[in-house]
């Protein structure tokens, strides 16, 4: 058993639903006969039911988790709920039907690999699962379980499950959805469910439990592409130099030719380190370190890629954005874009529809408020180094924050971009000497600390640097100082290093 | 010879290791000063090996933090100066003075008062006195309902305090670590593991832990169907021999232990893969009352 749990594997779940759909009894159940909710959970769960509930167990406490929530009797954010059985793990991000729906559905799909979908037979299909599934699926799932509940409540008729079937099919077509299977069921009575139901004997698939454990969404993860975006720079003054981070996709190879973006340089892969031993290849989502065999330059921010095969170096992107704040959206106005390990400013500069959440279909609109999902164009003030959404997830999103409040405003996913050239992507992060003068000492180490931070690659140079090296001996109001300060920054510009220059000195550059 | 094929198959303990390497990385390379909480249990146990990995071959650039009660048990004490000193972590210790010289405990405070003092208020001077801008802890959501619901990056103001309404959506492995002075996140890496993602991960790991999970037999006194250890000479005439162990660690007074036989890690493991109690049930304080967690975290508490 415990040698096992090495092959287990972790299957993320994103399911949405309204209060009386009886999701939280189908949860409830699945966690309670998978042993995942103890005894003293339960009996606080009952105490709470009886008191202020009046019944004997209200399942949609388990779900409900916050005090302010239970008093006000609603749900307000997405709560991850765990179960494993002996074949898989599996994380199941549940969301709230109303307050902040789409938010918390957008938050829950973006980490899953598969949507459960709930419709109660009595009532077929609603708004709410046209709105759970188009969400779903733009956020790039394309497995989908659709539990069609309450079927005692419906006599257990074939009928009407086939007619919400293919109501359903005829839905989802438009979207981009590999595998849907339909399952009816009662989570109150516990038909199909964990076991298979004798109420039904014209279904001849699986119960849910039994597809949880056997489904295949392993096409979801790009093998194929190497994006390494560099998370930490591990050094320390030591010989030892490795660049840390997570494989956002595809394989790497101990030996390989790789290439470094922004700066374009190309190199081998001398070592993949882990704390457990050196590895000959490493794969998405590995966190591992790479070690390069020449000596080029690499901070945080930058992407270690295939010279044969590179992501799109963009300045300009559209991409279908989830709205997050209350604060409504701001064309022209300068935000921060998060994206792997890199933030760049960028303003929103046109919107070009959003999504009518009700009936799925496009309508015109200036900007986005909280809730709503829309396609709109971005203008980056520095590249990114990004690829489609549909191609890869983790280079393919970012968040925005709005630099003001701190608040991560919106989610985005890349839909197409405008590649520029990797010369031009490096001449908008161009290398300048930036200059402060001599007793501003403090002012310019921070600036300097603050640029490294961001990534730009950078050098601090004053004037006691110099006069214990350089410019050893040399008075620093002669022309031979500026001359040395002028030499040392023409080399450090030259090969896309920036300089932060602290000194007396008056020399004049460019 | 054969040639051996790639595999890319990454096990559930494997991706929870990897996403908690990531996260780790995330935070030394966006804040100045971070701090790692180290509460000498199985999950900081787990935690710190965590960041050892994610830093070698170097050492780990951040420091770890006790909040230490003075309350813990003896074996706890030890085993965290020796586990720190064996892989060359740097540990502080922080402990509440001014209260403990005015001789709080449980017994005479009551268990709200004493974790307030002992845990809350010290945590965060020592938070503020270290001035860190963000402090890791081994919190898991699978623990208690009102960590279900806990970000990985979550947000506290210039008080150290939690707003459940007021924490920002958290999407792909993208997080937000964007404060003002003075504000702080906590941050939980193992937000997603469970109790025995923790057990079969140390097992496989060979993580040390403190000897107090094995079962053996100790002296305690029964009370309300806990069993509560005997670290002093009280009572000596209620205390029995039970061979028992602790499924989580914290201070003597208010930690009781199980009943158990389990005095190897395959046996630990094969008695939580049939636990029908939470882990959280040895712990005095969650009973205190309904919510008592989510109280305690809105005012700083981890």
């Amino acid at each position: 058993m415990i040698e096992d749990s090495q092959n287990i594997e972790l299957l993320r779940i994103t399911t949405a639903g309204s209060v009386d759909d009886g999701k939280s009894t189908l949860i409830g159940r699945l966690l309670y006969d998978s042993k995942s909710i103890f005894e003293d959970q339960l009996s606080s769960i009952r105490d709470y039911s009886k008191t202020n509930r009046n019944q004997e167990i209200d399942y949609s406490l388990i779900t409900d988790g916050l005090k302010s929530e239970r008093e006000q009797g609603i749900t307000i954010d997405v709560a991850y709920r765990f179960y494993s059985t002996p074949k898989r793990r599996f994380i199941i991000a549940d969301t709230p039907g109303h307050e902040q729906y789409t938010r918390n559905m957008a938050t829950g799909a973006s980490n899953a690999s598969l949507a459960l979908i709930l419709i109660d037979a009595k009532k077929g299909i609603v708004t709410q699962t046209r709105r759970h599934t188009f969400i779903s699926s733009l956020l790039g799932i394309r497995h989908f379980v659709v539990a069609i509940n309450k079927m005692d409540l419906v006599d257990y008729s074939e009928e009407v499950f086939e007619q919400i079937v293919e109501e359903y099919k005829a839905f989802a077509e438009k979207l981009s959805v590999e595998s849907i299977s339909f399952i009816p069921l009662s989570a109150l009575k516990g038909d199909n469910v964990i076991e298979r139901s004798t109420n039904m004997p014209w279904y001849q698939g699986s119960p849910l439990l039994d597809y949880l454990e056997n489904v295949n969404v392993a096409g979801g993860r790009n093998l194929i592409d190497f994006r390494f975006p560099v998370q930490y720079v591990n050094w320390s003054g030591n010989e030892f130099r490795g660049y840390c981070g997570t494989i956002s996709s595809g394989v790497i190879r101990k030996g390989e030719r790789v290439i470094a973006l922004p700066s374009g340089r190309t190199s081998k892969i001398s070592r993949i380190v882990t704390y457990d031993g050196d590895l000959d290849y490493a794969f998405a989502p590995m966190a591992v370190t790479l070690c390069i065999e020449d000596d080029i330059d690499i901070s945080r921010g930058d992407l270690i890629s295939r010279e044969n095969n590179l992501p799109a170096i963009t300045g300009n992107i559209e991409a279908n954005v989830v709205w997050m704040d209350t604060e409504s959206m701001q064309t022209g106005k300068d935000y921060l874009i998060k994206h792997t390990t890199k933030t760049v400013k960028g303003s929103f500069s046109e919107v070009r529809y959003k999504f009518d959440l009700e009936k799925i279909h496009r309508i015109p609109a200036e900007f986005l408020s909280v809730n709503d999902i829309g396609k709109v164009k971005i203008e980056l003030k520095k590249p990114l180094y990004a690829d489609l959404y549909s191609k890869n997830r983790l280079t393919g999103s970012f968040i925005v924050i709005d630099p003001h409040t701190n608040q991560t405003v919106a989610a985005g996913m890349i839909s197409k971009y405008k590649q520029v050239s990797p010369d031009k992507a490096c001449e908008s992060v161009k290398s300048k000497v930036i200059r402060y003068p001599g007793d501003k000492k403090e002012k310019a180490k921070s600036d300097y600390d603050r640029l490294s931070m961001q990534g730009t690659q950078c050098i601090y140079v004053d004037d006691e640097i110099l006069q214990k090296g350089l410019c050893r001996g040399i008075a620093v109001d002669t022309d031979e100082y500026s001359r040395i300060i002028e030499g040392l920054c023409n080399i450090a510009t030259e090969s896309g290093v920036s300089v932060v220059l602290c000194t007396e000195n008056e020399v004049s550059l460019e | 010879m054969e040639e051996k094929e790639e595999s890319y198959h990454l096990s559930n303990l494997k991706t929870l290791e990897a996403e908690s390497i990531g996260i780790i990385r995330e935070v030394a390379a966006e804040f100045e000063n971070p701090v790692m909480l180290y509460s000498v249990g199985k999950d900081s146990s787990v935690m710190a090996h965590l960041a050892i990995k994610a830093f070698y071959p170097e050492k780990v650039p951040f420091p770890l933090l006790h909040i230490d009660t003075s309350y813990k048990f003896p074996e706890m004490y030890e085993f965290r100066d020796y586990y720190t000193k064996k892989h060359d972590l740097d540990l502080k210790v922080h402990r509440n003075e001014e209260a403990l010289s005015k001789g709080i405990n449980p017994l005479s405070a009551g268990t709200v008062k004493c974790c307030a003092e002992l845990k809350t208020k010290a945590l965060l001077d020592a938070l503020k006195e270290g001035g860190y801008d963000a402090a890791f802890g081994g919190a898991r959501r699978d623990e208690e309902k009102s960590r279900a619901k806990e970000r990985v990056f979550s947000f506290r103001d210039k008080h150290g305090q939690w707003d459940p309404k007021n924490q920002k959506p958290e999407l792909w492995n993208i997080f937000n670590s964007r404060i003002d002075p003075g504000e702080s996140i906590r941050v939980f890496p193992l937000s997603n593991w469970t109790e025995l993602d923790i057990w079969t991960y140390i097992y496989h790991e060979n993580i040390e832990v403190v000897p107090l999970y094995f079962a053996k037999k100790r002296p305690v006194i029964e009370k309300n169907d806990q069993l509560i250890p005997v670290y002093t000479d009280e009572n000596p005439e209620e205390t029995k021999e039970v061979m028992c162990r602790f499924r989580t660690l914290g201070c003597h007074y208010c930690t009781g232990a199980v009943r158990s036989e389990a005095d190897t890690m395959p046996k630990i493991i094969e008695e939580m893969m049939v636990a029908r109690h939470s882990e959280r049930i040895t712990r005095v304080i969650d009973h205190d009352q309904d919510s008592s967690m989510e109280q305690k975290k809105m005012e700083g508490y981890f």
